[in-house]
Order: C-alpha cells, then sequence, then structure tokens
C-alpha cells in the first residue's frame, strides 16, 4: 500500500510529467488560458491516461510479450491511445457539449500528447505491474492536471498584468512556466529513492 | 515469414480495435434536436443579433424552449408563419422592440473612401467582407445578409446599405396579392377584355 502511495506521489510532485520530465507541453501551453478549459482538458487527459496506461499494460503482456513482437509496442500503443482518446471524444460529446466545444481540436489532440505515450512507454521500461501501470498513469495524469490548472490560475492573473512589450504572449508563459519548474524541483527531495 | 506474422497480429488489433469503435460510435451516438435545426432552417442566417440573440442558431434554441416566434424582423412575417406552422402556434406581429421588416438589403463599401482600418470585417457575421489593413475592402454581395453590423464601426460612413435589386439568376415569381373576393365576383365577366386581363 505504502508502495503505492509512494509511487502515487513521486510522480505527481516530484518526477512530474510536465515540469521534470518536460513531456506533454503542448496542451499545457496550448489549453491553459482559461481555468474552465485547463479544468475540462485535466479531466479528459486524466481518464485517456488512466485508460491508456491499462490497455497498454493489456496488450504488452498478454499479446506483445507472449508472441515476442515487442517491437511492435510504439506501433500498438499508439493504436490502444487513438482508440482512447476517439471513445472518450464520443462521450464528452455526448455528455457535455458545452465541454466538446470548449476543448475543440485539443480533445483528439490528446492523441498526440507525448506525456500519453511516454507513461506507456516508461511502464514497460520500468517493468511496472497491472497496478503499479494504472498508478502510474493516473499519478502522471494528476501531475499533469495539477500543474496545468494551476499554470492556467497564473496566466488569468497575468493576462490583466503590465507586462513589458518585449515580455508579452508567449514569452512571459514560457518564463512562468520555468519558474514552476523551478519551484517543482523542491520537491526533489521529498521521496528517496 | 515473421513480418507476416506480426503484421496479420496488428491488423487484427487494429480490426478489433476498429470494431470498439463503431460499436461505442453507435451507442454515444448525438441525436441534435430536430427542431432546432428546422427552426434554424425557417430564420433568415443573418446572423444580425435583432433578437438578442448572438445568431440565428442561438435563437432557433431559444424558440425551442418557449421564446416568442416574431423576434425577428429579417423574417418578417413570412418568416413568423412558417416558424407558427412548424410549431403550430398562434400567428403574432413582429416584435416593434426588435426592428421593422425591410426589404432584402446589401452592403457595399464605397471604396475610394475606404481607408482600410478592418473594423467591419471583424463586425461582419458572415465573413463577406474581403480586405486587408490599410488597403481597400469590399463585400461579397452573395454572401453578405444585410444585416447592418459594419455600418456603425465604419469610421468614415462609406458603407452604403442599398435594397437588394434582384438579378436574373436571383428573380422570383412576386407572392400573389391578396384580393377582395367581393370585387372580383361583382363585375360579370363578360366585361373582363383581354387587354385588362393582361
Amino acid at each position: 500500500m505504502s508502495d503505492i502511495l509512494l509511487l502515487l506521489i513521486s510522480t505527481v510532485l516530484v518526477n512530474n510529467f510536465v515540469l521534470a520530465k518536460f513531456l506533454g507541453l503542448c496542451p499545457f501551453m496550448g489549453v491553459s488560458s482559461r481555468v474552465e478549459t485547463a479544468t475540462g482538458m485535466a479531466a479528459a487527459t486524466t481518464f485517456v491516461l488512466t485508460m491508456a496506461s491499462l490497455a497498454s499494460y493489456l496488450i504488452n503482456h498478454f499479446i506483445l510479450q507472449p508472441l515476442s513482437l515487442e517491437y511492435l509496442q510504439i506501433l500498438s500503443f499508439i493504436l490502444a491511445i487513438a482508440v482512447v482518446v476517439q471513445f472518450t471524444e464520443m462521450v464528452v460529446q455526448k455528455s457535455s457539449p458545452v465541454l466538446y466545444r470548449l476543448l475543440g481540436i485539443f480533445l483528439p489532440l490528446i492523441t498526440t500528447n507525448c506525456a500519453v505515450l511516454g507513461v506507456a512507454l516508461l511502464n514497460v521500461n520500468k517493468n511496472h505491474g497491472f497496478v503499479d501501470s494504472i498508478v502510474y498513469g493516473f499519478g502522471a495524469a494528476l501531475g499533469f492536471s495539477l500543474v496545468l490548472i494551476l499554470f492556467a490560475a497564473i496566466r488569468e492573473r497575468i493576462a490583466v498584468a503590465d507586462v513589458p512589450a518585449p515580455f508579452q504572449g508567449a514569452a512571459i508563459s514560457l518564463i512562468t512556466a520555468g519558474l514552476m519548474s523551478l519551484a517543482f524541483m523542491g520537491f526533489s527531495g521529498l521521496v528517496k529513492a | 515469414m515473421e513480418i507476416l506474422y506480426a503484421t496479420a497480429i496488428i491488423t487484427l488489433f487494429a480490426v478489433v480495435c476498429g470494431g470498439l469503435l463503431g460499436f461505442a460510435s453507435v451507442k454515444f451516438k448525438v441525436e441534435g434536436n430536430p427542431i432546432v435545426e428546422q427552426i434554424n432552417e425557417i430564420l433568415p442566417q443573418t446572423q444580425c443579433g435583432q433578437c438578442g440573440h448572438p445568431g440565428c442558431k442561438p435563437y432557433a434554441e431559444a424558440i425551442a424552449n418557449g421564446e416568442a416566434i416574431n423576434r425577428c424582423p429579417p423574417g418578417g412575417e413570412a418568416g413568423i408563419k412558417a416558424l407558427a406552422e412548424l410549431l403550430d402556434l398562434e400567428i403574432i406581429e413582429l416584435d416593434d422592440s426588435c426592428g421593422e421588416e425591410a426589404p432584402a438589403r446589401v452592403a457595399v463599401i464605397r471604396e475610394a473612401e475606404c481607408i482600410g482600418c478592418t473594423k467591419c470585417i471583424q463586425a461582419c457575421p458572415v465573413d463577406a467582407i474581403v480586405g486587408a489593413p490599410k488597403l481597400m475592402h469590399t463585400v461579397i454581395t452573395d454572401e453578405c445578409t444585410g444585416c447592418d453590423l459594419c455600418v456603425p464601426p465604419c469610421p468614415v460612413d462609406c458603407i452604403d446599405m442599398p435594397i437588394l435589386q434582384s438579378a436574373l439568376d436571383s428573380w422570383k415569381v412576386p407572392s400573389p396579392q391578396v384580393i377582395n373576393i367581393n370585387e372580383v365576383t361583382s363585375e360579370p365577366p363578360s366585361k373582363i377584355k383581354l387587354e385588362d386581363a393582361v
């Protein structure tokens, strides 16, 4: 139990996918201009990441490994992720048309969110078991959500701030992201490996 | 040999995934409110906002939720009648607070006076104005809905709204006039000459 908790905390805070591993930066920059959209994106990504890490574990363990086809990992993981994303899109469209309109193009773009494929491949790399894979995926998604929503909240404040002309727009966003990354470095001593 | 075997596995896997998605697309099919679509088709699609909604589709949704059908001046009496027929409601007068029914108009930019400020382009709800900053703008007549929204933002007042003249390809048979049946029948048919009828 404590192992799982440790894994969760270490993926959410210490090895945060966005700020420590620099994966999934496109939605981090793209969908963070408003907190509501960021929250929706975070929820969709959390679902997709957890489901995708589950699906990729099953595929790897029950299809690829017994048939010694491990070299097809990337191809089949991408396929599984695309299916999960498409499925999520249908469910979101059915259940919340407003969220569907807000997320727009970024919902299908979760497919190409490198954090999703990153989690699937790292799970294999680290020899995670069934539960560990899901916890790792869920932790990565929680970390992503936390950082995305925090960043969106900061950007909402920046939008009304008097930013010097050379720093306006993408520049101040990237600097903010860098400062957040520095702040999250402070968690690196939290869990002793 | 192994490559064929791997290809077969991945193909099989893809087919299974495709089947799953196909099942989900049937299961989670989104059925739009069909009445909204029908109302939206009757509305004139000028996107003028005179009804107080940001466009025709939102007004169609509002009508489906019970809003009055008489808030669309560009649609006019004919539009109200069509809506009343579709929704089985009473035909009511056009709401004056929204505007008056007017003949179809089209925006025309006096191009010599245009300073290229792009303000009318931003105001146009149907993207019927082409132009670039500091260059002359012009209106695509076929796309213009005559909604007037580009007129107020123009700083040099170079947009005219003339009544749309019907061209050869847009001419329609005019609607029949309402006539008093007593006037017609009071005169004996023998007196109507061919010249009068023409």
